[in-house]
């Protein structure tokens, strides 16, 4: 093997309560694909901002291209050539598309001005090159989710990179996008430069990956070519149980369910919002999951913010034989309905706040006398749903904040469950999850579903979807242009049902 | 080395000294100036200067105690000052009715304030900086319109009486602001309405979908502080023995956010320090009173008091990028 460009040697950093890495050692090679993978909080995101200069490690040191480095910062990591694509995006999102993809290496015009006209020209060039196509002075936040985080895989690519670091980049992107990244990649390792990939989808490593790196708990447990590990193996080494042991559990935790003819609790009607919803109707049944089908912007996460009235529409809800008047989320849980939002950090997590208050946010009220909160109920709800859930932290009282991603995902998850809907909107419900713990929320929504719960299930795995939901409606630019059911619900029915009807504009 | 050790062992960690610095710095830097000036600065320990040093900062730490919550949602009050002027001016107008319907109707005048505030920001949209310049510069106007412009005296003796009178030695300005202090510390820390407060200044989306009355709750930290402000100027007017709408509070918006804010409250919101306000006015009037005393210039004190801010704020900085 030629000279590794990153030789990371004996990491170690504690955090209060935990120790997140445990002497760790990788090392990465110019034009190497490595996989980096390990349960929620096994110290991915860790060892990545080690890497980047956000931590400084407690014990153990970097070496970069031959040298031993200390960046005080991320902008001296990357100006050195250690190019970052966080788990959350991280860009500006109220300055313009342009501006965030150009942030700090604008084209100066005369008199050392910024040369607004090129600067947008050459960002439409660049993203035009992602197949992103979109107004390049809007402010980013106006994009996806997964449109922003192509513009942060353009940003870190333009940066005359050596090792690019990838955090799951994929768990915001639709399969076109992630073909896009995939490109990418590839195209990038051609080059020689190394490349540092955390994903928890086992296929993307297999299609990508060359080497790969197994932390568990914060200690590496396995380093070694992928290609002599199979599924199996790697996920009993993440798991650290044995392959028999997790062949048995299976891989995903879905079974099917037969509603019958059950009453729906929830039917919308002609639910439509200029530009974005054209008369979306659909029921659904208690004891069974209906999964919204469709592709990026293809109005799912909308209409599911439009049924509880978090998004404006014109329409007709009815939820238990009741239909929904002044619609708000406040009024939609009263009735009922739960909904996990997509966005995580943007509408999901209160960062200032401890994971208990963040778990009991919306159930407050109900845990309180006179207004004045009750400790005693909150402490006994928070402790059942975490471990139910299996949430790694500290303590309760740890803030939020600093839980590994897919731990807060299930902090996000308890919040909206310790309300006991009869309705569940579920917006990518898995993004993040390691596998261990996806097929214990799957499972969860299963048994959840048998146990009478109505659940709506958006998600862009679709073989998640296709495992999970027992009635599939799939939307396209804003409306339903199929009903899959039974037997009918497979990858290529919804693929089908997808491409049939041109789109709306 | 065992599990069990390594568990207990915290090591020193880079993050650990920017912390503490922000969580205690205010409440060390108090500590250190009142050494100083027990050592330093005559007759410091005395009764009447401790005492008027406390009734000095009565009114900011009330008012700041208002700002505090403010700036927990996320949002900023610059009417504070304006809505003490205002409370001064109509104190006057209705003292003939008695005291207590003369203070209630000065408080109810601070609600408004803020109802309008509140409803600026939370239903309008506006940028709480801009709702609130719009009173900043009215509400001394209409002070100004319902006084006369003039200077009144007051007669009451009751209102003369809570202004300078004192029980068991603690006057009643003092006591005033040390019970709201505790009152605020326990709505903020243990009621609903104060998690939701934090919850909704750490993230209004998520508290939205979260089903907070998210509105609701705006509008009422903005009353809160309005009323907390009118009280201020009730208090301070009953000190001073007259209404002096053109000049009380003057500047106690920048007094109270900088109360806060040195007291280690974020200006990102999610985060309340009841204690660390109080802590933030007693540090600004003991530094003022400390470089008086030592006859040092008023420019140069207000230097030094640019400087502490500096410091405080850069404090915060260091936290949320670490
Ligand atoms: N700033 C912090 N303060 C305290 N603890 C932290 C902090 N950051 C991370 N941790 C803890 O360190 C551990 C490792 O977290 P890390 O984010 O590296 O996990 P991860 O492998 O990236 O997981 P995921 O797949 O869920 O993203 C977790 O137990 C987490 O709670
Ligand atoms: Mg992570």
């Amino acid at each position: 093997m030629n000279q590794p460009v990153l030789d990371v040697r004996g990491v170690s950093k504690r955090f209060p309560g935990v120790l997140a890495l445990d002497d760790v050692s990788l090392t990465v090679a110019p034009g190497e694909v490595h996989a980096l993978v390990g349960e929620n909080g096994a110290g991915k995101s860790t060892l990545i901002k080690i890497l980047t200069g956000v931590y400084r490690p407690d014990a153990g040191d970097v070496h970069y291209r031959g040298e031993p480095v200390a960046f005080g910062r991320p902008l001296d990591a990357q100006a050195a050539g250690i190019s970052t694509i966080y788990q959350e995006v991280n860009l500006v999102p109220l300055m313009s598309v342009a501006r965030n993809l150009f942030l700090g290496r604008e084209p100066r015009g005369r008199f050392g001005l910024i040369d607004l006209a090129r600067m947008n020209r050459e960002a439409a060039e660049v993203l035009a090159g992602y197949g992103i196509d979109v107004d390049v002075r809007l402010p980013l936040r106006s994009l996806g989710l997964g449109a922003q985080q192509m513009v942060a895989l353009a940003r870190a690519v333009a940066i005359d990179a050596r090792v690019v670091i990838m955090d799951e980049p994929t768990s915001s992107l639709e399969p076109r996008e992630v073909d896009t990244l995939f490109r990418v990649v590839r195209e990038l390792s051609g080059r020689g430069i190394a490349i540092v990939y955390v994903s928890h989808r086992l296929d993307e490593l297999y299609q990508l990956c060359d080497r790969v790196t197994v932390l568990r708990d914060g200690r590496r447990v396995h380093t070694g070519e992928l290609a002599g590990l199979d599924r199996l193996g790697l996920i009993s080494l993440m798991l650290g149980r044995d392959a028999a042991e997790v062949r048995r559990d299976g891989l995903t935790g879905f079974s099917a369910h037969d509603a019958g003819d059950v009453e729906p609790i929830l039917r919308v009607r002609d639910l439509s919002r200029a530009h974005q919803l054209h008369g979306i109707s659909f029921d659904v049944r208690p004891g069974e999951v209906t999964g919204l089908g469709g592709l990026l912007g293809s109005g799912r996460s909308e209409t599911a913010k439009a049924v509880v009235g978090a998004l404006g529409a014109d329409g007709e809800v009815t939820m238990a034989g009741q239909r929904l008047t002044r619609r708000s989320p406040a009024a939609a849980i009263r009735a009922g309905m739960a909904m996990l939002p997509e966005d995580r950090k943007a509408e999901g997590i209160v960062p200032g706040l401890s994971v208990r208050e963040n778990i009991v946010l919306a159930a407050m009220p109900t845990l309180s006398r006179f207004g004045v909160v009750s400790r005693a109920k909150q402490d006994r709800i928070v402790e059942t749903f975490m471990k139910r859930l299996r949430i790694k932290a500290a303590s309760p009282e740890q803030k939020v904040s600093e839980l590994s991603g897919g731990n807060q995902q299930k902090v996000l998850l308890a919040r909206w469950l310790c309300l006991h809907p009869r309705l569940l909107l579920l917006d990518e419900p898995t993004r993040g999850i390691d596998v261990g713990a996806k097929a214990e929320v799957q499972a969860l929504i299963d048994e959840l579903a048998a146990d009478g719960l109505a659940v709506v299930l958006i998600s862009s795995d679709l073989e998640e979807l296709v495992e999970g939901a027992d009635r599939i409606v799939v939307l396209r630019a804003g409306a339903v242009v199929g009903e899959l059911a039974g037997d009918d619900v497979t990858e290529d029915n919804i693929m089908t049902a997808l491409a049939q009807e041109p789109a709306h504009d | 080395m065992t599990e069990a050790t390594v568990k207990t062992y915290a090591p020193p960690d880079r993050i650990r000294p920017a912390r503490l610095l922000q969580d205690y710095g205010v409440y060390a830097a108090v500590a250190l100036l009142v050494l100083f000036n027990v050592a330093f600065t005559d007759n410091f320990l005395q009764a009447a200067t401790l005492r008027t040093q406390l009734v000095q900062v009565a009114p900011v730490v009330i008012a700041a105690l208002g700002m505090a919550m403010v700036i927990g949602s996320e949002g900023v009050d610059l009417s504070v000052g304006s809505v003490m002027a205002l409370a001064a001016a109509v104190l006057p107008l209705y003292i003939g009715y008695g005291f207590w319907p003369a203070v209630l109707i000065a408080l109810v005048v601070g609600g408004l304030v803020g109802v309008v505030n509140g409803t600026l920001v939370s239903v309008v949209g506006l940028q709480p900086i801009v709702a609130t310049l719009a009173l900043l510069v009215g509400g001394r106007g209409l002070a100004l319109v319902f006084a006369d412009g003039q200077l009144k005296g007051i007669k009451d003796g009751t209102l003369l009486e809570l202004g300078t009178g004192e029980l068991l030695g603690v006057p009643y300005t003092v006591l005033i602001a040390g019970c709201l202090a505790v009152v605020i510390g326990f709505v903020v820390q243990r009621t609903t309405y104060g998690r939701q407060l934090v919850a909704v200044g750490g993230n209004r989306a998520a508290s939205h979908l979260a089903g907070l009355p998210v509105k609701r709750v705006l509008i009422g930290t903005y009353v809160l502080c309005g009323v907390l402000a009118a009280l201020a100027g009730v208090l301070a007017t009953a000190r001073l023995g007259a209404s002096d709408p053109s000049a009380i509070g003057n500047l106690m918006e920048l007094s109270a956010i900088t109360a806060v804010v040195v007291g280690g409250t974020p200006l990102t919101g999610g985060s309340i320090r009841v204690l660390g306000t109080v802590a933030g006015a007693l540090l600004m009037q003991l530094v003022r009173a400390t470089l008086i005393n030592h006859d040092l210039p008023d420019s140069a004190a207000q230097m030094i008091q640019a400087g502490i801010i500096a410091v405080a704020v850069y404090i915060a900085r260091e936290r949320r990028t670490r």
